[in-house]
């Protein structure tokens, strides 16, 4: 491979410091986590307004689930990203990736600065998650479908290596029309993966429109179930919901979990709440404005 | 080594040896594993061994995780599956990062026989070849199988190794210094150059035996890898003997001979003619076969005769 990236040492990217580096593991209260989800959906609207091109809707969305692993549920180093010794968070739903590099930045993988490059020539967060390319990022994404199979060859690595890691996969309700996620569903369980945990970012709406139009795939719950999964059911911008369905699932052995996450596309930004519209579309200026004033 | 082995079989033999050394070395299979010979593994280390079911999609990406956690997979199953019912997967989860992922799969080609076209794998070079970074290589017997196992095995990035299933003449002796990268030169010859791969190379050598009563002197080039293919080979041999014919178990579009015209065309125009399919084919059995689509070392002589006539 010989793409050229801009090395983040470079000044362009000195971080102005709005996010203080999370650093190891810290226990931040729910109020806290609440402050950081906002930051979060912030940097989120400002880099999909600055590249001019995105997904929104399925990136704010899924903002309480990911502030709830990288500030309370994973183990993870941001100064060591392959620290063998690590939980793992793959991306599947990888059009979500303004929210990943968010929390990565957030928690001290990536100067906050350089979140202004997504999307840019030669800059290390693509519009699609690449492995390899930026730290903390698990697994390339963009297709769908893949990250739960990402997930459990990681899984089984860990298991033969002895090592006490868990490993955490991040869908989207549209992407269980792949295929491949229930091949996956049957593996996982088939091979007793209880240190897997799926989340499903369950907000209903898929590019064409509502779920419930495009494709059926209720009863969600009761999918994962008859596969062998044991399936919890939440409120997936109620963070405290979120951490404990993530605990819940720790305890739970011989089989992985899978948590169903209620969210509305969108959230936080009216406009953008439950329209189909903001799957894949950046606001305009004036749009980032209202945006930004309404996640004050 | 017998005097005839698929190369499936040295395959699934030298995975087993190993798996004795490098105990990161795991195998998955997709429900084809006795014909793959990848149950022989699965025998010797249970714990290590993976079979998918008939997923492949959801094989190749469980071997690209298991990959970026440091293991090194083999994963396997027929040609015709792998990269075709699973190219994105291999596209964005293996060759877009460069893991660590070895994709060998057997029964490539129509010397699979009776079972029909649905079986028969005549694309899957073409699609392999298209993954930028991606390794391909094609063991022409069995003793090249085992060293091209145990050079993927060596590599650090993603390799795809086209097997096949019918027994094979043994070509090489054990003491063949293969090398990734490295096309082999079998018969040295001025006239005209024949590049091959797989059981075609067998018929190169063939051909060539008998193009020598007529005073034709063949240069025979085993090209077992496709990619990154060797160019200073061929341009020596464009160069040097001012003909080339490509023979496959496979379409030209795309496979070897594509491949060969491209370096040719860029740098050192001579005539080619290939020896490949056109079409799909029928079941049969694999001799029929070979003969009816014209890849046996008869038609390489045929092509050999033509490309001389054409030369300047």
């Amino acid at each position: 491979m010989t793409r050229r990236i801009v090395d983040s040492a470079s000044p362009a990217y000195q971080s102005a410091g709005a996010f203080k580096p999370a650093g190891p593991p810290k226990n931040y209260s729910v109020s806290e986590l609440e402050v950081m989800a906002k930051k979060i959906r912030r940097a989120i609207i400002t880099m999909i307004g600055n590249a001019g091109s995105g997904h929104p809707g399925g990136s704010l969305s899924a903002v309480e689930i990911l502030t709830a692993l990288y500030f309370r549920i994973l183990k993870h180093n941001p100064s060591d990203p392959h620290w063998p010794e690590r939980d793992r968070f793959i991306l599947s739903k990888g059009h979500a990736a303004p929210a990943l590099y968010a929390a990565l930045a957030a928690s001290g993988y990536l100067p906050e600065a350089e979140l202004c490059t997504i999307r840019k020539i030669d800059s290390r967060l693509q519009g699609h998650p690449e492995c390899g390319l930026t730290p903390g990022v698990e697994m390339s994404g963009g297709a769908l479908g893949q990250g739960l199979s990402f997930g459990i060859g990681v899984t089984l690595a860990g298991r033969l290596n002895k090592k006490d890691y868990r490993t955490y996969v991040l869908l989207g309700d549209g992407e269980c029309d792949e295929g491949q996620v229930w091949e996956a569903a049957m593996a996982a369980a088939h091979f007793k993966l209880d240190k897997l945990t799926a989340i499903v970012d369950h907000n209903g709406i898929q590019l064409d429109g509502w779920n419930k139009d495009i494709m059926n795939i209720e009863p969600l719950a009761q999918k994962w179930e008859s596969f062998g999964w044991r399936a919890i059911q939440i409120n997936g911008h109620d963070v405290a919901q979120v951490i404990d369905a993530l605990e819940q699932a720790k305890k739970i052995s011989g089989q992985p979990t899978v948590i169903i996450a209620l969210t509305v596309k969108g959230k936080g930004v009216s406009f953008m709440e439950n329209n189909p519209d903001f799957h894949g579309k950046a606001p305009n200026a004036e749009e980032m404005k209202i945006a930004l004033k309404e996640l004050e | 080594m017998a005097q005839e082995m698929s190369t499936r079989d040295a395959y699934g033999q030298t995975l087993v040896e190993l798996g004795k050394t490098n105990p990161d070395i795991v195998v998955l299979d997709a429900d084809l594993s006795k014909s793959t010979q990848t149950h022989l593994f699965g025998k010797a280390y249970p714990d290590r061994f993976f079979d998918c079911g008939i997923a492949e999609q959801n094989m190749v990406t469980i071997a690209a995780g298991l990959a970026s956690s440091g293991k090194v997979p083999f994963c396997s199953t027929f040609a015709v599956f792998l990269p075709g019912r699973c190219f994105d997967q291999v596209r964005m989860s293996i060759s877009q990062p460069g893991l660590n992922v070895k994709m060998a799969t057997t029964h490539s080609g129509i010397s699979v026989g009776e079972d029909g076209i649905s079986h028969q794998a005549i694309e899957d070079l073409a699609l392999a070849c298209a993954l930028p970074g991606l390794t391909v290589i094609v063991p022409a017997d069995g003793v090249e199988a085992d060293k091209a196992v145990r050079a993927a095995a060596e590599m650090i990035g993603p390799v795809y190794l086209r097997l096949g299933r019918p027994k094979v003449p043994v070509i090489y002796s054990q003491d063949y210094q293969f090398k990734i990268g490295q096309a082999s030169c079998l018969l040295e010859g001025q006239d005209v150059t024949i590049i091959a791969i797989g059981i075609l190379v067998k018929a190169a050598l063939d051909a060539a035996a008998d193009l020598q009563k007529e005073g034709l002197r063949c240069r025979v080039l085993n090209m077992s890898t496709v990619q990154p293919i060797d160019e200073a080979a061929i341009l020596k041999a464009a160069a040097e003997t001012g003909a080339i014919v490509t023979a496959e178990e496979h379409l030209a579009h795309g496979g070897l001979g594509s491949l060969v015209a491209s370096v040719v065309a860029a740098n050192r125009p001579v005539p080619m003619e290939f020896i490949s399919m056109k079409d799909y084919a029928m079941s049969g059995k694999p001799a029929e076969l070979m003969e009816r689509y014209k890849l046996t070392a008869k038609d390489i002589a045929e092509a050999v005769r033509k490309v001389v006539k054409r030369k300047s």
